[in-house]
């Protein structure tokens, strides 16, 4: 898993207040407070159709929210000054099929107002030079992910936002992308990438926040998301060794979940719980970590039952 | 999109110079209704060049710059560029200002390219029949251009806006021609019947875009050997306020619903 960064408040680059999107009837984006820092690899997680595209649309303004206010590196979203220190690829890379890779970038710096003589090193970092100067439409779909990256790339940009950029790669390709991204994340450079994919996740990012059904339902690291480390013990007579380990621990902090006792009990404070459990004429059989896998924390924060939702 | 244009320029001509001179060679058939064949080889050589050209405009140049407008502008949604574009600086406007600039210079180089091979058509029939090469006045010229370039870049623009309406080709190149081929055709037929189609005829783009052709000499079409979509329902100064306040509407139309639409 990537490193936790130092984050100031001065130093914050995307940031939304109420963001809400209302297509309808259906709230596609609701009350959704962002904070992405510099220099974090930020995963924006949720299922299929959580809001997470349209939360990234909106803060590149090719949406306009229904309510609530957004900023992207201190500025509205869609300012061109702002958008000039951020790279993006949302959804599908979407180039012109008719013009190869090379001409591709080149359309985009003239859109960007960027010098040509950037788009080599573009190309060559998303190691697309050996086909740079084939047609789009004849592109791979792990090519014309990293074509969008490499477009995103051509600004040297603050700001990444990239939207489920491993979308449609097969296993190596998967790899292959985390790999560049990760690498493109460290440094000041701001990564804000959103997956449905947990795994993912947990490698690349140093903060995720979790989206579900329009609403940010966590904001955090990846350890934070599984929960604080707790402590599973097997232990008889269980009475007893609850009784013994409230009173050690207090009653908040424990409880009997499938015949064992579940403490909330930090790695240090576990050597004085099992002597006092031994003094007490409780046998400890077993001592373990039973903290969540990211999977049950995902979907008790999302509710869930392992199905995405649609589209 | 070039093939489109290529396919115009030779249905132009083909129709504009080979079919009439075919006509004045062979004798033509029995559905002449009394046009004398001097005439209609008259109307192929090169002192007939700007009404001659300008009477292609309105609706067969019009229905091509109908579908360039709404390829121009809705190939962006079926791609998907549209976001590539507006996520790396340029303000919506902004874009949607160079494809009308675009759209302009192409509809400006399709006129004159089309002159330019009309001239050359006239002028092989004029030598192949041993007539006088007289060339139309400058100012005559630049009318006829000019009133190409309105016509064109109008349902061009028409095309761009259903284009930007719609965000689909297909529903932007269909509708169009029904509107451009189907609507105001029907308009224009029921109008000696009923009075208020005969006031709304009036207002119609394709109707002043062929009033605009017909002021500068074109044949209406309700005349003997008249050219489809010409028309005399208004003089030239009106058609082209007309056309003029077209374009301007649908740039204007099409600026606000890009500006506040969502790209998805």
């Amino acid at each position: 898993m990537a490193s936790h960064r130092a984050r100031s408040d001065g130093d914050t680059l995307v940031r939304s207040a109420g963001l809400t999107k209302i297509y309808g009837e259906v709230t596609a984006v609701r009350d959704l407070d962002l904070v992405v820092g510099r220099g974090e690899v930020y995963g924006f997680l949720g299922p299929n159709g959580a809001g997470k595209t349209t939360t990234l649309r909106m803060l590149l303004g090719l949406i306009h929210p229904t309510s609530g206010s957004a900023e992207v590196l201190g500025r509205p979203p869609g300012d061109p000054d702002g958008l000039l220190r951020v790279g993006a690829m949302v959804e599908e890379p979407a180039f012109y099929p008719y013009l190869t890779g090379r001409d591709n970038l080149r359309v985009v710096t003239r859109y960007a107002g960027l010098p040509e003589d950037g788009i080599e090193d573009a190309l060559r970092t998303v190691e697309l030079l050996p086909r740079a100067d084939s047609k789009f439409k004849t592109y791979s779909q792990g090519m014309k992910q990293r074509l969008g990256i490499a477009a995103a790339l051509l600004k040297d940009p603050d700001l990444m936002i990239l939207d489920e950029p491993t979308n449609g790669l097969d296993p190596a390709g998967m790899v292959e992308m985390r790999t560049l991204i990760r690498r493109l994340g460290t440094g000041e450079r701001t990564v804000l990438l959103s997956s449905h994919l947990l795994a993912e996740v947990q490698q690349i990012c140093d903060r995720v926040g979790v989206i579900s059904k329009g609403r940010l339902v966590f904001e955090g690291s990846v350890d934070e998301l599984r929960g604080r480390a707790a402590v599973a013990i097997r232990a008889e007579p269980l009475d007893l060794a609850r009784r013994r380990a409230e009173e050690v621990l207090g009653p908040d902090r424990v409880e009997v979940r499938d015949g064992e006792l579940i403490v909330d009990a930090d790695p240090g404070e576990v050597p004085n719980l099992n002597r006092e459990l031994v003094l007490a004429d409780v046998q400890v059989s077993e001592l373990r970590p039973a903290s969540r896998s990211l999977e049950e924390a995902f979907l008790q924060l999302t509710g869930e039952g392992g199905e995405d939702d649609e589209g | 999109m070039w093939i489109l244009v290529g396919v115009y320029f030779v249905m132009g001509l083909f129709f504009g110079y080979v079919v009439p001179y075919l006509i004045f060679k062979t004798g033509g058939g029995p559905e002449l209704e009394g046009v004398p064949l001097e005439q209609i080889l008259n109307e192929a050589l090169p002192h007939n060049l700007v009404p001659s050209v300008v009477g292609g405009f309105p609706l067969f140049g019009g229905a091509i710059a109908l579908i360039i407008g709404a390829l121009i502008a809705s190939s962006e949604y079926g791609w998907g560029t549209l976001k590539t574009i507006l996520v790396q600086r340029p303000r919506r406007v902004e874009v949607l200002a160079g494809k009308f600039l675009a759209t302009a210079l192409v509809t400006l180089a399709i006129t004159v390219v089309f002159f330019l091979l009309s001239a050359l058509a006239s002028w092989t029939i004029a030598l192949a029949e041993n007539r006088a090469v007289s060339w139309p006045g400058i100012v005559e010229l630049l009318q006829g251009v000019g009133a190409g370039w309105l016509i064109l870049g109008m349902w061009s623009l028409f095309g761009m806006t259903l284009g930007i309406l719609f965000r689909s080709t297909a529903l932007a190149i269909g509708l169009g021609l029904v509107w451009a081929l189907v609507i105001e055709s029907l308009i224009s037929g029921f109008a000696n019947l009923l009075e208020v189609l005969a006031t709304i005829q009036q207002w119609l783009p394709g109707v002043n875009a062929g009033a605009l052709a017909a002021s500068l000499g074109a044949r209406a079409q309700d005349q003997a050997g008249g050219v489809p979509g010409v028309t005399t329902v208004a003089d030239g100064p009106e058609a082209t306020a007309l056309l003029v306040a077209y374009v301007a509407g649908m740039a204007l139309l099409s600026t606000l619903v890009l500006r506040r639409q969502d790209i998805s």
